[in-house]
């Protein structure tokens, strides 16, 4: 199963998190049914997973906006969790039945290693608690069959308490804690960074949810931005990428102020191979994308962080 | 007790309103864990004090808007009537379980989405099994209701709602509690500064996260305690950019919109600690016939929401490209006329108003029911022309309550009118009930009036009103 030795990250994906994904997949542990909708973003997914299939992996290492902490970041802790998950925001679309394995002992390692970076990280140990919508989403749509355990971790609210430079260096450090216990685990990991780029909604919904002529992004601004942030990512320049992220966040609304972008950029050591984007699209006006890193692409030398 | 449910429709002077108004903090320490630091447990006993108060007043509706319950479409209003789930929070899971089984008026959150739609907000009801009921609604109504002896109905706070929208919410529950009867306690669940502390969870170590949050705390709380609510309102603009009020403080711009908009309260601090860095109090409002010194109203007034307003053309900084940013989409005009499908269709090709300036000009409105066209009081004469029995009195306030929709499509309100011109078929038989119906609604608005007798109206109607009101 694992090689103590040979721990490593095997892909790192820029994975968000809208429900209408998985409304449009129409799967049958979703109770809402669709006529489908955002197929572009569906179709990423899909690449992802031809992409995913031909590297085997262990894990699957989920950072969610939408389990929101404060105080610190904290991590999934029981080994099972079953029950169903109602989103607060689109109940009409994402009423899912989910069944989770949990790969406890990385995530007490990656909590560990956060830990000794200085974080405040604790592990979530309650068997009643609910997986929030977002990490199912992620997970659900890169690996549907559920046949691999995941970390679930939550977004430590340093970006919205501080600043989004000082929640820059935690989830820098995070994402640093991440890869040594990863490659100490011996585990194959998939990183999943849960989040969209713009993040501006419309406070409206199409009488048919799955209207593709309502669909459009909110701001030119935002899709301006977008259009930045993924020729960044093509390029791999994610260090400058980084660099502007406090800008990116500021001036598109976006998403990446949970921290996960950063955090997936650091645990990948700030690739410079270029990434390959499988979709770009908009869910009710935010900017989404799907995002794979490669780490096999990457040239050799002079990439840590 | 009120009247039932569905009694009247919107606009008759029921007795339905808000009888007292609650702020309470959302964070679970209270309930899980009041053993854990003398300010919990003072804070619980200050829930129990509340809970004692609204018993008095024998509500039949706790309301709630809690900022725990964030939105993004418009705003949702629970409507399961009795939503059962263990709920565990984000944050505090290692505090315990949150199991509850609530009682829900779904009625009167169908009444309350019906009245936030014709102010022109985007609301609707959600009722799911296992829909995710939020921590603060939660501590609310478990330590405010433990036997759920009072129906509740809550709404969410939309992440994006200003202070405009976030009035207009707080007026249409005003117009839900008119139109089904019913005397609400609503209760504001909300932090006032809400800084967490960021550090590993040790009660004994508890405080505000900073003096400053603090000393803003403490002034917001010696107003409120003296029943200056929209005064409090006043200042939470400025309260969020010192001390990082909860959600911008708009459950008490809701609260004071639901309740009136003035300081004629009766305030009363029962608590205000600390939780794990944040604010929590708990203060209680009683309506009074007494002004509160030092009113000082700055801000605008709003009756109707006319869309949301742009978050990323209003301050932003450009994109990175070189153009600049272009608006999300540019200011909407006033359209010059209205019509709307809240009032009876026109009988010809007119709208149902027409702004001019300042000023509304309303065409002729009758009786008819939007929709059905039927006649409140029936009809004063048949198909075949013969002369029926009719009540001028449901007629008249038939009329009243259409002229109340097109003003408020329109933006305005009963309380705008400036000049009615009345007209009926049979001035002898209808003028007394028309005039006593009439006072009813206009008696403190003060509009010019004409009454006239005519030979006929189009339709088989005996009153008909032509209206002119203020747009501003």
């Amino acid at each position: 199963m694992t090689d103590s030795a040979n721990g490593r990250i095997v892909a790192g994906l820029l994975a968000p998190h809208p429900p209408h994904l998985v409304y449009g997949d129409n799967p049958p542990q979703n109770e809402p049914r669709s006529e489908g909708g955002w197929e572009v973003l569906r179709w990423g997914y899909e690449r992802v997973r031809q992409s995913l299939a031909t590297r085997p992996f262990d894990v699957i290492i989920v950072h969610s906006p939408h389990w929101r902490t404060v105080v610190g970041t904290h991590l999934l802790g029981v080994p099972r969790f079953q029950g169903l998950s109602v989103d607060p925001v689109f109940p009409n679309l994402f009423r899912y039945h989910y069944d989770i394995t949990v790969d406890v002992p990385l995530a007490e390692a990656i909590c560990a290693a956060a830990q000794e970076e200085g974080l405040l990280a604790t592990m979530m140990r309650n068997p009643h608690f609910r997986v929030d919508y977002g990490t199912i989403t992620s997970a659900h749509l890169t690996n549907p069959a559920w046949d691999k355990p995941i970390v679930g971790m939550s977004s430590s609210g340093s970006f919205f308490y501080f600043s989004d430079d000082y929640g820059q260096d935690e989830m820098i450090a995070l994402g640093r804690a991440t890869r040594k216990a990863v490659e100490a685990s011996g585990r194959k990991a998939v990183l999943l960074a849960s989040n969209s780029l713009s993040h501006r909604h419309f406070t409206q919904e199409p009488p048919v949810p799955e209207d593709m002529s309502f669909e459009h992004i909110y701001h030119h601004g935002q899709y301006l931005w977008d259009m930045r942030v993924l020729r960044l990512m093509k390029e791999g320049k994610t260090r400058q990428l980084v660099d502007e992220m406090p800008d990116f966040i500021e001036q598109s609304v976006s998403e990446a102020k949970a921290g996960c972008l950063t955090w997936l950029l650091s645990a990948l050591q700030f690739p410079t191979y270029p990434a390959a984007v499988h979709a770009y699209g908009t869910v009710i006006g935010t900017g989404n994308a799907i995002v794979e890193w490669d780490p096999q692409r990457a040239t050799g030398a002079g990439v840590s962080p | 007790m009120g009247p039932a449910a569905g009694h009247g429709r919107w606009g008759e002077p029921l007795s339905g309103g808000v009888i007292g108004g609650l702020l309470v903090p959302g964070q679970p320490h209270p309930l899980l864990v009041p053993q854990h630091h003398v300010g919990y447990g003072r804070l619980r006993a200050a829930f129990g004090e509340a809970r004692e108060r609204i018993r008095a007043l024998a509500p039949d509706l706790l309301l709630l808007y809690s900022t725990q319950w964030v939105s993004v479409i418009g705003h949702q209003i629970q409507a399961d009537p009795a939503p059962t789930w263990t709920h565990v929070d984000q944050e505090w899971h290692a505090l315990g379980d949150l199991p509850y089984s609530f009682r829900m008026d779904a009625a009167f959150a169908a009444a309350y989405q019906q009245a936030a739609t014709a102010r022109g907000l985007h609301a609707r009801t959600v009722s799911f099994h296992g829909f995710p009921i939020d921590t603060g609604t939660i501590v609310a109504l478990k330590l405010l209701d433990p036997d759920n002896a009072i129906p509740a109905c809550v709404v969410s706070c939309n992440m994006y709602a200003d202070r405009a929208e976030t009035i207009v919410l707080g007026k249409a529950a005003a117009d839900a509690l008119r139109h089904s009867g019913k005397r609400a306690v609503a209760v504001a669940v909300s932090a006032l500064s809400n800084r967490l502390l960021v550090e590993p969870y040790d009660p004994t170590k508890e405080r505000i996260s900073s003096l400053k949050d603090d000393e803003w705390n403490r002034k917001l709380l010696e107003i409120l305690s003296k029943g200056r609510l929209e005064d409090v309102c006043q200042l939470a603009r400025e309260f969020t950019a010192q001390a990082n009020g909860d959600m911008r403080l708009k459950a008490l711009w809701w609260l004071a919109a639901a309740m009136g908009q003035h300081n004629n309260y009766q305030g009363e601090l029962l608590g205000y600690e600390s939780l794990w860095g944040t604010g929590g109090a708990i203060a209680l409002l009683r309506p009074t016939a007494t002004a509160a010194a030092g009113q000082e109203f700055d801000e605008e007034d709003v009756e109707q929401f006319r869309g949301e307003r742009s978050v990323l053309s209003g301050g932003a900084p450009a994109p990175p490209a070189p153009a600049a940013a272009p608006l999300i989409a540019p200011p909407r005009a006033p359209s010059p006329t209205v019509s709307t499908s809240t009032a009876p269709a026109p009988m010809g090709a007119y709208p149902h108003a027409r702004r001019v300036g300042d000023l509304l000009y309303l065409s002729g409105i009758g009786p008819r029911q939007p929709g059905t066209d039927a006649i409140p009081g029936g009809p004063v004469r048949d198909a075949q022309g013969r002369p029926q029995q009719y009540d001028a009195a449901a007629q008249t306030r038939a009329v009243i309550e259409n002229v109340t929709a097109v003003l408020h499509a329109a933006g305005a309100s009963l309380e705008k009118v400036l000049d009615v011109t009345a007209f009926l078929i049979d001035m002898e038989r209808d003028f007394a009930a028309y005039n006593a119906v009439y006072s009813e609604y206009f008696k403190d608005i003060h509009a010019t009036r004409t009454t006239l007798e005519v030979s006929a109206l189009p339709t088989p109607i005996a009153v008909e009103f032509k209206v002119i009101a203020s747009a501003v």
